[in-house]
């Protein structure tokens, strides 16, 4: 019994220790900002697009964003010429495999993969954190190592634009060496931009979701009202 | 009364009315809406927890219809597609983007699965509290746990098909469990997966199951769980026995008309939990990924095994009961003895009506050791379905196999405690404000 106890009282603890290990940066974007989610989606087919498929998702439904169709076509559109065509890379899955050791992962539903139990938003931090992550490693065969996923087999796509971090040995910290064509808030602002369009893109009618939930919860307190007032009066004369 | 004989209907000479006449003559249409609905007398002190079994009803309906529109796009295949996704998962994904309105049905179906056990704990733990399970509705309990052991493997079974990182490896785990059994263990597993490894053999049968067989032998033990019950009446928080006082038509006293009077308080109880149910499907359909697991949102992977691979939350109790057994016994391995506490930990629910002696049903009347046990016992299942949640550790082992004993203790020990409490005298009539 004292054991129990004991270890009741431990249980909150264990909960604790097994969350994660890594400290991740509150990604805060929002997936209603359309001009932020065409930026990402510009950024997405021109960066990620060439390795990475979003392959359940369709060219087509890009206008969700608020551009046209034609708009997608003349700049969306790289590997395909079919607007309801599905966004996959133009390199086979198995040639891919030979290339890098492994497939790249689609990218579609990433950022609901990245989520955790108990907080399934914690995929777009995780993204937010880790595309900011990359710093210079000679031993690494790309050139490139991850703070927040180790031995990452990716390169630093976007080094173009944040420039070359390092990690200062003592103190753990990345520090920029050589910079990139964006100042520091600039690429943050970017990276914040793509994971939006990559949170948006693992659900796109999300907004759409929670727009018809109010609608259906209002019908259902009304017909609550109803209901109960119909069984007040048929219960009436039960004593 | 169920069972009893109902006068045919006669027709009125209106045409609605000799086509009923017409039906009546042919099919017991009268006999089965007066016996089971209008002349079917339930107590009238039904209190919140019976709400549970009508919406369990519900839920079945909701899983089976939106089931049907599923498997319309779903395609069970676990081969790669061009773009080296799964075909099955790559389905799934067609149905939440370009089948109109599949996203809902989809969630409908994910959030029903859960819904469905939230439900039917509930409904058990009301049997629990007011003596449901003792005579004369023993039979009733026994549809019962033959409901629940089925919806297990029906949600096992459903779990695999989306065909992501959990389901595939969450089948393995649960198939290798089989392995363990002496002798014939591995055989079992690997005609359970008709393959070495979980693949599209096992893809395909479990889809088969999930979709065909499970649900005809859930319909069936449903009738058999409602017909039971209305033979012998139902329950009530008192726990007193209605039929043993009647009027002089042979009416319970405190008994009233199934319909109208349930029907319209269920369909209040209906529109609250169609109010929670929307809530979770619009605006958390993964349930703070515990209903929809994230790792379930890459594509299964056989050369990848996830970090921490735990079942869905209505599994965790019987899972933590699993882990916690680490000793072998009598030559055997703690993993056999494990799957013997897990499949015992379930299927010893069927004892009750016989574990259990006390001279009363309802927890209104009995003392205060069985509100100990029962509460023992719902902080230790809570506990154990929190634990399996988590990765395996020293401390969650210990606490885990506190809690197993405590778990079985409740069962196997409810001979003795059940009698040796202080008990209040019961009422003839039920309590009814």
């Amino acid at each position: 019994m004292k054991k129990f106890l004991i270890a009741l009282l431990f249980a909150p603890l264990l909960a604790l220790a097994s969350g994660g290990n890594v400290h991740l940066d509150k990604w805060q974007g929002s997936v209603s900002d359309k001009a932020a989610l065409q930026n990402g989606a510009k950024l997405f087919v021109n960066y990620c697009l060439n390795c990475h498929g979003a392959s359940y998702m369709r060219y087509k439904n890009l206008v969700d964003l608020g551009l046209t169709e034609q708009q997608v076509k003349d700049n969306l559109m790289f590997t395909s010429d079919k607007i309801g065509g599905l966004m996959a890379v133009a390199a086979r899955a198995d040639e891919q495999k030979q290339w890098f050791g492994a497939t790249p992962p689609d990218l579609t539903i990433i950022a609901r993969a990245r989520g955790e139990a108990g907080n399934a938003g914690a995929g777009a931090d995780w993204l937010y954190t880790y595309l900011r992550s990359f710093y210079r490693d000679p031993n690494r065969p790309t050139g490139w190592n991850n703070v927040i996923f180790e031995n990452v087999g990716m390169p630093h796509i976007l080094y173009g634009l944040q420039g070359q971090q390092v990690r200062n040995h003592e103190t753990h910290k990345l520090e920029l060496a050589v910079p990139g064509t964006m100042a520091p808030a600039e690429f943050d602002k970017a990276v914040s931009d793509l994971v939006g369009f990559m949170v948006w893109m693992g659900e796109p009618q999300q907004e759409f979701r929670r727009t018809l939930g109010f609608f259906v919860l209002a019908f259902l307190a009304v017909l609550f009202v109803v209901a109960y007032a119909l069984k007040k009066e048929y219960w009436k004369d039960i004593h | 009364m169920a069972g009893g004989t109902y006068e045919k209907y006669k027709s009125d000479g209106s045409i609605g009315g000799n086509v009923l006449e017409w039906v009546d003559a042919r099919f017991p249409a009268t006999s089965m809406w007066k016996g089971h609905l209008s002349e079917y007398y339930a107590p009238k002190n039904f209190n919140f927890w019976y709400f549970f079994g009508s919406l369990a009803l519900l839920v079945l309906v909701i899983q089976i219809v939106t089931g049907i529109f599923l498997v319309m796009h779903y395609k069970p295949d676990a081969a790669l597609n061009a773009n080296g996704v799964p075909v099955a998962f790559a389905s799934v994904e067609y149905i939440m983007r370009d089948v109109p309105g599949g996203w809902l049905i989809r969630y409908m179906h994910s959030t029903g699965a859960s819904a469905f056990f939230i439900v039917v704990y509930l409904h058990m733990f009301r049997g629990l509290l007011y003596g449901s399970y003792r005579k004369p509705r023993e039979l009733t309990w026994l549809f019962g746990v033959g409901i629940f052991l089925v919806l297990m493997g029906e949600a096992f079974f459903g779990y695999l098909l989306p065909w992501g990182q959990m389901s595939f490896w969450g089948a393995q785990v649960i198939v290798n469990l089989f392995g363990a059994i002496p002798v014939i263990g591995n055989d079992l597993s690997i005609l359970i997966r008709g393959d070495f490894v979980v693949g599209d053999a096992t893809l395909n049968r479990f889809f088969s199951f999930h979709v065909i067989a499970f649900p005809l032998v859930l319909l069936g033990l449903v009738a058999a769980h409602v017909l039971a019950l209305h033979e012998t009446g139902s329950n009530n928080p008192d726990g007193v026995e209605i039929k043993a006082l009647k009027d002089a038509n042979g009416i319970p006293l405190d008994g009233i008309p199934f319909h109208p009077y349930y029907t319209v308080k269920d369909i209040v109880g209906v529109v609250v939990f169609l109010m929670a149910f929307s809530a979770v499907m619009f605006f958390a359909p993964e349930g703070g990924g515990y209903f929809l697991e994230t790792p379930n949102f890459y594509p299964a992977d056989p050369l990848k095994t996830p970090p921490h691979i735990a079942p869905v939350w209505y599994f965790t109790p019987y899972y933590s009961i699993l882990r916690a057994m680490v000793w072998n016994f009598f030559g055997l391995d703690a993993k056999f003895w494990g799957v013997v506490a897990m499949g015992a930990s379930v299927v010893i629910f069927a004892g009750l009506p016989w574990l259990d002696r006390s001279p009363v049903k309802s927890i209104r009347y009995r003392g205060p050791i069985y509100k100990t046990m029962l509460s023992i016992f719902v902080i230790c299942f809570v506990i154990l379905g929190y634990l399996g949640t988590l990765s395996p550790s020293p401390m969650g082992q210990i606490v885990s196999q506190v809690c197993t004993v405590f778990y079985f203790g409740f069962f196997l020990g409810m001979p003795w405690w059940s009698r040796m409490d202080k008990f209040k005298p019961v009422p003839d009539r039920v309590t009814f404000k």
